[in-house]
């Protein structure tokens, strides 16, 4: 006698798949530390190395990305809706994507950063990785919020996660603004193409914290329509 | 009428023998339904599951068993056609218990998740409307069961919405989840305890022997609510909580609590469905019975024969015994993601509209029940995703059971006939 269960009406659950993408991504996104370490001492072959290591993360990303596409055929019942779902996970791996980005540019062209740089350079990344950081620990609480039915106490705490990702984002254009401004002085005794690039990858850099938010916001989205 | 005195003891056995059969069969692949979600939200262990099952199944069968199983036996024929000719609802309920264990081996084998309740509905109906005659069948009340498939997974849901979302206003929406969960559960463990002793003290109790007024039964059913919540509490004080459990998930130690709770509900489903299903392999087997040992009158008062819910009781808890084991383990690992404060949910509501339904006579399927409870859970938000195909496939399967148990009745009934009027 096989299984003739009505049990198969439970179906896989999309959300700890989501968090662990969602951990994955914000691993990859974390390897621009040691990254950009090996950069500031020109050591090129330990920026390789470390290139490597995001390529590597930015995979995994995927690996998990087309799972949960691939668990999320139509007919199932949810308390979110599955195209929010979609998004929310598209928009998670965009931050894994410009993370690899970041560093191919920065290893293709051995871009340094002018020494005068580096400190505020390296505050800058930390702020926009605190950014993806608290991405993190908002969707991480996502079965959290299923267990509380996504109401009350649950939902207010990720209210107020999503607010501090604001201001974190926030705290990254104050600091991109500044950077931008002493690359200015410098650009004039900079390779012009470097120079051109360089503003590229703060930009860039700034964009971590700004698809984070956005990662945050689709998340609110998400939670607005239950 | 002679061949009900020629051959009275041989069609006793081969009804029992087919009764026992497709009890075996309950046991064996229906009850896996009943304690699944205990399985999956790691509530129980398959072994406790099986235990559980085996007591409350025999109790639930034999204690509120009585009701259904009266429907099945009278209810749904007019008996009256077959005064003259009480050999032939004999066949008709010996094919009808063939029919439907057919129906169920060849439907478990495919894999469909049909339902005993309506493949033995559809078998009785089917060798009566069309084997002897449309007007011996009482459609009123054939009428009531088949709405009766539609309203009880509704109603299931319905409570089950109700009873999450009580459970997230108490509990989950507060500063201190795991003190509200340790002051609240055992009041739910109250109201399983009361739903289910109160159903079988004023309904099930009586064939037993022991008569209560309505008040007394009342008195006594809180009683059993409260002893069962003292219980519950105690385990539940006793319980060792892990601070750092709640580091992942913060409601980690809230839905230990809450797995207690769980181990309550699992024993009021398997006790719901042994007083709901068992019905489904005796039903049959009592008509023959009452009629072969009034030596072919059909007396609409006579009483079951006092080994007649016994033959099913065993027969459901060998089936456990046999193949359960194997059965809840296939199912019981599918699940992802059901933690106990939904299948608490599901479980009790599923089980409280069961029995309500075996104290009112109405045979009801137990999987469908339960499957409404747990769409009413997922109304509420508390699943994370249910496959809507299942539940279509679940639908289909119970419009195809009907004709499909009629028809193979139907043709056992005439192959009897043939066979014991030559």
């Amino acid at each position: 006698m096989s299984a003739n269960s009505f049990l198969g009406v439970f179906a896989k659950s999309p959300i700890k798949p989501m968090i662990e993408h969602i951990e994955q991504v914000c691993d990859c996104a974390m390897a621009l530390k040691p990254f950009f370490q090996a950069v500031y001492k020109n050591d090129w072959k330990a920026v390789e190395q470390a290139r490597n290591d995001i390529v590597q993360k930015e995979k995994a990303a995927d690996a998990i990305k087309r799972d949960i596409r691939l668990n999320l055929p139509g007919g199932l019942f949810m308390p979110v809706e599955r195209t929010d779902l979609l998004e929310l996970v598209s928009q998670q791996d965009r931050i894994a994507n410009k993370a690899k980005d970041i560093s191919g540019l920065v290893m293709g062209r051995e871009l340094g950063i002018p020494e005068s740089m580096v400190e505020g350079f390296d505050a800058y990344l930390n702020r926009c990785l605190d950014a993806a950081d608290k991405a993190k620990e908002t969707i991480g609480e996502f079965d959290d919020l299923l267990e509380a039915g996504f109401r009350g106490r649950e939902r207010n705490l990720v209210d107020k996660l999503i607010s501090e990702l604001d201001a974190i984002e926030h705290d990254t254009d104050q600091l991109q603004i500044k950077l931008r401004r002493q690359l200015r002085e410098l650009e004039l005794d900079m390779n012009p193409l470097d120079a051109m690039f360089l503003y590229r990858i703060l930009d860039w850099v700034g964009d971590l914290a700004d698809l984070s938010e956005r990662v945050g916001a689709r998340f609110e989205l998400m939670l607005a329509r239950v | 009428m002679d061949i009900i005195t020629s051959y009275g003891t041989l069609l006793v056995l081969l009804a029992a023998g087919f009764g026992f059969f497709m009890a075996w069969g309950i046991g064996a692949n229906d009850v896996a339904n009943a304690m699944g979600t205990s399985v999956g939200s790691k509530a129980l262990t398959i072994k406790q599951a099986i235990i559980v099952a085996m007591i409350f199944e025999f109790a639930g069968a034999y204690l509120a068993g009585g009701e259904v199983t009266s429907t099945i036996r009278k209810g749904i024929i007019d008996s009256g056609y077959f005064v003259d000719t009480p050999e032939l609802l004999v066949f008709g309920m010996i094919a009808s218990l063939l029919a439907a264990g057919t129906w169920l081996l060849i439907a478990s084998y495919l894999g469909w998740p049909v339902s005993t309740t309506h493949s033995i509905i559809g078998a009785i109906v089917g060798f009566a409307a069309v084997g002897v005659g449309v007007e011996t069948v009482t459609w009123s009340k054939v009428g009531g069961i088949v709405g009766s498939w539609v309203i009880t997974p509704m109603i299931a849901g319905l409570i089950a919405y109700f009873i999450f979302l009580s459970a997230q206003r108490l509990i989950f929406d507060r500063s201190n989840p795991l003190e509200m969960a340790k002051r609240y559960v055992p009041l739910y463990m109250v109201l399983t305890g009361f739903m289910i002793s109160l159903v079988t003290i004023t309904k099930g109790l009586k064939h037993v022997g022991i008569n209560f007024t309505t008040l007394e039964g009342f008195g006594l059913a809180l009683v059993v609510g409260i002893v069962v919540g003292i219980i519950g509490k105690v385990v539940i004080e006793r319980i060792k909580f892990d601070p750092a459990a709640d580091k992942d998930m913060h409601y980690t130690n809230v839905e230990r609590v809450f797995a207690v709770l769980m181990v309550v509900t699992a024993c009021a489903m398997a006790f719901a469905h042994g007083s709901n299903d068992v019905a489904n392999a005796i039903g049959p087997l009592a008509a023959v019975v009452s009629i072969v040992s009034s030596g072919g009158e059909i007396a609409s008062t006579a009483k079951l024969a006092w080994w007649v819910l016994p033959v099913g009781a065993i027969g459901i808890v060998a089936g456990l015994a046999m193949l359960g084991k194997r059965v809840i383990a296939t199912i019981g690992n599918g699940i992802t993601h059901l933690t106990p404060s939904r299948g608490f949910a599901a479980e009790l509501s599923a089980a409280t509209t069961v029995v309500l339904a075996s104290g009112t006579g109405l045979p009801i399927s137990t999987t469908q029940t339960l499957v409404g409870a747990v769409l009413g859970v997922g109304m509420a938000r508390g699943i994370a995703a249910l496959n809507l195909s299942v539940v279509r496939n679940i639908v289909v399967s119970w419009v195809v059971t009907l004709p499909a148990g009629a028809i193979m009745s139907i043709i056992f009934y005439f192959i009897l006939k043939t066979i014991f009027t030559v």
